[in-house]
């Protein structure tokens, strides 16, 4: 509960920037090209249902697999309404 | 002898261990009464001579091996201490461009008929050095610290490996804080595993006594300070041994071995 309201120490930072860094190094990615894939497929949702654009995430990480570097692709896409 | 082993030593990134680490995993496979050749392929900026504190005896190097300016066996400089440990040096006053991956491999070759193992020093780096370093060895061992940029190079590191077809990577973690994992503020061993997804060898913790021995030019392996017995646990399991891990490698243990990370593929 404490870790809750805790400002994120310097480990979990380090192990985020890590891991984001690693994603763009592994898949020869830029982030601008991520970002690039994050606007378009918050288009296509769009039009479907209302999604929360600024708190959407996409990122490619490694699956672990028999050696844990198969890349997949997660999106995390809140959704404000499901009907437009 | 054709069951020897040939393992690269390498990091990518400069300054985390990897000479140290040549030097002590050398000298301890020799205590054990191996025969081991330790090379050193940083060519112009030599190293592993000062850390083993034979410096002063260095007559031929790799690249006049490589340059037939001398036999092999001239150039290999016998250890002070371990009988069956010798250093094949690098030259100071040239570049990486005065060895090829074809020539390494000639002198490996070489090397595999009269040692158990050849353990090869890597330069920083991933350009020619790197690529001679590579060219004649099947396993490798990764050396990182639990820091990003070093991290970070790690891993192409291991892409680079797998790309020129290293079936056996295992990972070193060097100059581990366990007051600063505890706290809060240092990778843990497991975070840096779960990284890295390559099986772990071995956790060197942080230890002032390695610059002694440094000093010296005496590797601490063996001795009684922390890094010491870490460096001679990561010896018995280069040999294939299963070795449990030490008190500051706990907790690490634990959650590889259910993980499974640690029990080769």
């Amino acid at each position: 509960m404490r870790r809750f309201f805790r400002r994120k120490s310097s480990r979990d930072v380090a192990r985020d920037r890590l891991k984001i860094l690693l994603i763009s190094d592994r898949v020869n990615c830029s982030p601008e090209m991520m970002e690039l894939i994050k606007v378009d497929i918050a288009k296509v949702i769009s039009k479907y249902m209302k999604i929360d654009f600024a708190n959407m995430e996409i990122q490619i990480n490694a699956k672990k697999g028999a050696r844990g570097r198969t890349p997949v692709l997660y999106a995390n896409i809140p959704i404000l309404d499901l009907h437009k | 002898m054709s069951n020897s082993e040939v393992i690269v030593v390498t990091s990518g990134k400069g300054g985390v261990g990897k000479t140290t680490t040549t030097a002590n995993v050398g000298t301890g496979l020799a205590k054990l009464g191996k025969k081991v050749c330790l090379i050193d392929t940083d060519i112009g900026l030599r190293n592993l001579d000062v850390v083993m504190g034979l410096e002063n005896r260095i007559v031929y190097n790799l690249v006049d091996v490589v340059e037939g300016s001398c036999r092999v066996k001239q150039a290999l400089i016998r250890d002070k201490r371990n009988p069956s440990l010798y250093l094949m040096p690098s030259a100071q006053t040239r570049d990486k461009s005065a060895v090829s991956p074809g020539q390494m491999i000639k002198v490996i070759e070489h090397l595999k008929e009269q040692f158990d193992y050849v353990i090869l020093d890597c330069p920083a780096g991933i350009e020619q050095g790197f690529q001679n370093a590579i060219a004649g060895a099947d396993r490798a061992l990764v050396v990182t610290t639990p820091e990003v940029s070093a991290i970070r190079d790690a891993d192409r590191i291991i892409g680079l490996l797998e790309a020129n077809g290293f079936k056996q990577m295992d990972l070193i973690i060097n100059r581990l804080r366990m007051d600063m994992v505890k706290r809060g503020d240092m990778m843990s061993a497991s975070d840096v595993v779960d990284i890295l997804a390559i099986p772990l060898i071995g956790i060197v913790p942080d230890d002032e006594n390695v610059v002694i021995a440094t000093n010296q030019g005496e590797p601490l392996v063996g001795s009684d300070s922390p890094a010491g017995k870490a460096y001679a646990n990561v010896v018995r399991r280069v040999t294939g041994e299963e070795q449990p891990f030490l008190n500051f490698e706990r907790g690490i243990s634990f959650w590889t071995r259910v993980t499974g990370i640690f029990h080769k593929v």
